[in-house]
């Protein structure tokens, strides 16, 4: 009895935040999604929220701009998850190798854009690609090279640039991690057979560590769905980014933008669903090619 | 391994490093530099760092040194308390049993898969109904949640606190409570600390929220305030070495934090991994 009354006592606050700042959203926004202000006849009287159904649901699904932008974090996606999960685990593997020098002073050098704030790096990363600010589009054009970062087609690339370059160590260091985990006498008994480094890294060692490349290609999908803080600051200096340039900057114009709550919650609620459909799909998929 | 072997391996793991310094040493350049250095992409101008400082704090009457202290007070307070909660929820899911354990646990993990931009709207509304919008408070509170912290913390349960150390403290007739704060928590420090380095990243980088709830500038986070001057910078370029400079300094407390407490999140990052 008096341990269960410390259980609760010890388990409430958490509790009463998942309740407020997580079910009780989470719910209003599917609440809200059946919504819809209405205007009165001749735009008089004052407003009321009427029952609308599936309409905003339609309204989205049907909206282009919207597929656009879910268009956009597919391609994104699969830009960005294989050269941040690959780039990584070929990262760790070299550390792991043994051979490699000054190997803690390389981890921390990895790890360092990780203490750098998503909108921060987004700022570096944006005068990085600003003519007359960057030393890098100086030194293109010194070979006589013209290149706009921020063009119709290169737009996405400086995005997945700017991302992988802030998680690439982070990413790399839980990769290493699992690697020490790895039983030596696995590594040994693999030399014996006549492995060389190359054969037991791909063959042996990454197989191994199978469990944290699921783990952080699954973290990834999650915040890649996300995107909101890289384009909406490269949108101050490009026409090429939109106001709904991704689902998260389309529910925010829908939001506060346009005041349109149901259709907002919507995209919202798609986002989510879209959200847990792709990770449980990864999930399963991952855990079948396990058999 | 061959000789090229070792070369190749070292030449990748110094491109990968080159890449990751060159642009923060950039910032630290263009931090140093005039004006005109800047637009003229030089990489060394003339050096006027103290010049840029003063600049940075003096700009639109000092406002930055008030963002500042703001995002100090959401990260470092709110990191703390989150840290707090969350290893509590850890440890009760460890060392208790009640029915429905699992089911709740796996709420708590599907938690973690909700974007935040699906919670804003229905967090913004209620905020406004309570009347909290546009205060600390609407930043604060939903940044205390922190779903994977009490993960962690179960994971961090598991290893540093023995089941046998609690069946001693029972046996002297301490109470559950007590125990958990006189001796349980002191072996879950450094799980602690780790969830306290999570959570400082997190809030310090938060970024959407505090844009949904905030309108008034003497209330926002550094990064919302410096995406907004950045957004000025575009009309008026003088603001672009002041943005310069307040990255700059924005970037240095994590940088800090994580080289004092580097051996905190490696073991908080295996626990997460390995796991």
């Amino acid at each position: 009895m008096r341990g269960k009354l410390a259980c609760a006592v010890l388990m409430a606050p958490f509790f009463l935040l998942l309740v407020t700042v997580f079910l009780v959203p989470t719910g209003t926004a599917i609440w809200l999604s059946f919504f819809a202000a209405d205007q009165p006849g001749l735009g008089f009287g004052p407003e009321s929220t009427v029952f609308v159904g599936l309409r905003s649901y339609g309204a989205v699904l049907s909206d282009p701009t919207f597929l656009n932008g879910l268009g956009t974090v597919v391609l994104y996606c699969l830009l960005y998850i294989p050269l941040m999960v690959v780039g990584a685990l070929a990262l760790a593997l070299l550390l792991d190798s043994g051979v490699a020098k000054l190997r803690s002073w390389a981890q921390m050098s990895l790890y360092l854009p990780h203490a750098v704030p998503g909108i921060i790096a987004a700022l570096i990363w944006l005068y990085l690609y600003t003519p007359g600010l960057s030393p890098i589009v100086d030194l293109f054009a010194q070979a006589d090279i013209q290149i706009n970062f921020l063009g119709l087609h290169t737009v996405l690339p400086s995005i997945v640039n700017i991302a992988l370059w802030s998680n690439l160590g982070y990413n790399m260091v839980i990769f290493y991690a699992a690697l020490q985990a790895v039983p030596r006498e696995v590594l040994e008994a693999s030399v014996v057979d006549g492995a060389g480094p190359v054969k037991q890294a791909l063959r042996i060692k990454t197989p191994l560590v199978r469990g944290a490349i699921v783990t952080v290609g699954i973290f990834t999908l999650i915040w890649a769905l996300q995107l909101f803080t890289e384009p909406v600051l490269l949108s101050q200096s490009t026409p090429m980014i939109s106001a709904r340039f991704s689902p998260s900057m389309y529910i925010y114009d829908a939001a506060f933008t346009r005041n349109n709550y149901g259709l907002a919650a919507a995209a919202s609620v798609i986002l989510l669903a879209f959200t847990v459909a792709l990770s449980y799909g990864v999930t399963r998929w991952t855990n079948r090619k396990a058999v | 391994m061959t000789l090229l072997g070792r070369t190749t391996v070292n030449v990748v793991v110094g491109v990968a490093v080159l890449y990751t310094l060159l642009p923060v040493t950039w910032l630290v350049l263009a931090a140093t530099k005039d004006v005109d250095a800047l637009f003229n992409s030089e990489l060394f101008g003339d050096f006027s760092f103290v010049e840029n400082v003063k600049n940075l704090f003096a700009m639109d009457k000092g406002l930055y040194s008030r963002w500042y202290l703001n995002s100090l007070l959401y990260a470092v307070v709110g990191a703390a308390v989150s840290a707090f909660i969350s290893i509590a929820a850890g440890y009760a899911f460890d060392k208790y049993a009640f029915r429905h354990k699992e089911k709740l646990f796996g709420l708590v993990l599907a938690a973690v898969m909700v974007p935040q931009t699906v919670l804003a709207l229905p967090l913004y509304l209620m905020a406004s109904g309570a009347g909290l919008v546009n205060t600390f408070w609407a930043v604060f509170i939903p940044a205390l949640f922190n779903p994977f912290g009490v993960y962690l913390g179960r994971v961090f349960s598991q290893g540093y606190v023995p089941g046998e150390v609690l069946e001693a403290a029972r046996i002297d007739g301490a109470g559950d409570l007590a125990t958990y704060f006189r001796v349980a928590l002191r072996m879950l420090g450094p799980g602690v600390v780790t969830l306290f380095l999570f959570q400082l990243t997190t809030i310090w980088n938060n970024f959407f929220l505090p844009m949904v709830m905030l309108s008034d500038q003497k209330l926002y986070p550094v990064s919302l305030g410096l995406y907004q001057w950045n957004s000025s910078a575009t009309v008026s370029p003088e603001y672009y070495p002041v943005v310069i400079m307040g990255s700059l300094f924005a970037v240095l407390p994590l940088i800090l934090a994580f080289m004092l407490l580097q051996r905190f999140w490696k073991a908080g990052m295996t626990a997460g991994a390995v796991k």
